[in-house]
């Protein structure tokens, strides 16, 4: 990491290799840092696009859960449903995610609700998926005992479906969180007033390299920073799980 | 019990019974009127708009056209990609020196997601066929690399072992252990590449593209033409699901000659 700084300073400032115009030096990164922190930029200061661009990611991720988690439980327990909704999915689940963001567009806008609708786009599939695959793959014996023992089907839900499948839920989850940033920041650079990938956009336009880098290491650090924070929510969803903990 | 299996043919009713759900709630949605059929046309308009982009041509070029001018920044993004990624992968696995140079590179840079490169593609490469290139590059490398690496590591040791102990040359080395066995983590990896390349096209060319599909959707969503944004998704995602059936059947064969039954 220290090699790779020296070898950045080395290029840009003190040979010039790169010129400024297309890749900028430690220093006018720094400078680009400090006055979006400070003064703020593209109408908000780097903690406001920041903070705004990560409740978007988290707010669309929750719904996302929310709606395909049950939607793969259902499909992984009923043939039926299975039959149902399997033929819509192979239908949609080609169309990458950020093909919807004209059509979110269209029908929401620019603001807030259609970067939460292809979050959703993102971030639902996966779920679906892997909650169904979940459920597929529980051991008949474990259902069959519990059935035996006449547990309540709320019961069975809440204490044999869901933990079992919670491992592979956790699976499209990481998979999934990547691909919401990733749509996130294309559909801020389309069109948006605020966030991380409005800053890029503006960046680019007024040709400031430093600032264009300031925004893609914000992107870079908010995409770890919620993979750290969904490892360690699966952590302690699955504490009793020692394979999945280690 | 609630899991049991249905027959053939009660699968193909419900399945059937999904679509006909599906088609009917979208169309009753748009004929009533309950959202403006200019946001939400029928499926009936949408199926009538792809095949007209056919031949009329829509923001420059028939819809076949733009697909070939996307298709043709992706081979080379995903090539490029697989050029690149698949040896740097391959000598990272094999020379420990240079994984400990590069993996803390990559590391930082696997981050950030391949959109957030568009502003210094544009700057660096044009909107024309070098900045859309480059960042299906940059959603590509990362799977090249990351399973030609994984590949490479984990040889059975043994037969390194062995081919030293019989004085192979450090070249047969490569050639006839390293690359055979590192082979299926390679062409997996390709696959994904060749999936995230597809979706880094799509961002690609809502962004910076003078050309394409995605530039055609932009265009359509600035004209308010629902009918023809919907015929780019369809179009992308048909050519996405063919990309994937073809190397996955290119998988198979692999598989087959070389007697790995799968």
């Amino acid at each position: 990491m220290a090699v790779l700084v020296a070898l950045w300073f080395l290029l840009t400032t003190l040979t010039g290799t790169i010129g400024g115009g297309r890749f900028p030096s430690p220093g006018e990164f720094w400078a680009s840092l400090l006055q979006i922190s400070g003064k703020g930029y593209a109408g908000a200061t780097l903690l406001s696009h920041a903070w705004h661009s990560t409740t978007l990611v988290v707010m669309g991720f929750l719904v996302a859960i929310g709606t395909g988690v049950p939607l793969g439980l259902w499909m992984g327990w009923s043939r039926r449903a299975e039959a149902l909704m399997n033929p819509i999915f192979l239908f949609i689940r080609p169309i990458p995610p950020l093909a919807w963001i004209p059509l979110a567009i269209l029908w929401l806008g620019l603001g807030d609700a259609a970067k939460i609708m292809v979050i959703w786009f993102a971030a639902f599939v996966p779920s679906v998926i892997n909650a169904f695959t979940g459920v597929r793959t529980i051991d008949r014996p474990v259902l069959e005992a519990a059935a035996m023992l006449g547990t309540p089907r709320w019961r069975l839900v809440q204490e044999v479906i869901l933990p079992a499948a919670l491992p592979m839920i956790f699976t499209g989850l990481r998979l999934s969180l990547q691909a919401a940033w990733t749509t996130l920041v294309a559909a801020e650079l389309v069109g948006a007033l605020v966030g991380v990938g409005f800053v890029l956009n503006v960046a680019q336009q007024d040709i400031y390299p430093g600032m264009i880098l300031v925004g893609m290491v914000t992107v870079g650090v908010l995409g770890w920073a919620t993979t750290w924070l969904l490892g360690h929510a699966e952590r302690r969803a699955l504490a009793w799980n020692v394979a999945a903990g280690a | 019990m609630n899991g049991a299996r249905l027959t053939i043919g009660q699968g193909v009713a419900w399945s059937f019974l999904g679509i006909a759900l599906f088609l009917g709630l979208w169309t009753s949605l748009s004929v009533s009127g309950l959202v403006p059929r200019q946001f939400l046309p029928t499926p009936m308009e949408t199926a009538a708009r792809f095949l007209s982009l056919f031949t009329s041509p829509f923001a420059g070029a028939t819809l076949p056209v733009h697909l070939a001018s996307s298709f043709r920044r992706y081979a080379y993004g995903v090539l490029l990609a697989a050029a690149i990624g698949v040896p740097l992968g391959l000598l990272m696995g094999w020379f420990r020196l240079l994984d400990d140079i590069v993996s803390p590179i990559f590391d930082g840079l696997r981050f950030i997601a391949p959109i957030a490169w568009v502003p210094f593609a544009a700057l660096w490469f044009g909107t024309g066929i070098g900045g859309p290139v480059m960042i299906i590059f940059a959603g590509a490398f990362p799977p090249c690399l990351i399973n030609a690496y994984r590949g490479a590591r984990f040889v059975e040791p043994r037969f390194i072992e062995a081919a030293r102990m019989l004085g192979t040359s450090d070249l047969r080395m490569i050639r006839e252990i390293l690359l055979p066995s590192a082979v299926p983590s390679i062409i997996a990896g390709l696959r994904v590449a060749a999936g995230l390349g597809w979706q880094s096209l799509v961002g690609a060319e809502l962004i910076v593209a003078a050309a394409g599909v995605g530039f055609m959707m932009v265009q359509a969503q600035a004209s308010v033409q629902t009918t023809t944004v919907m015929s780019g998704m369809i179009a992308i995602g048909l050519v996405g699901m063919l990309i994937d059936v073809l190397l996955r059947q290119g998988e198979a064969w692999l598989r087959r000659r070389r007697g790995l039954e799968a």
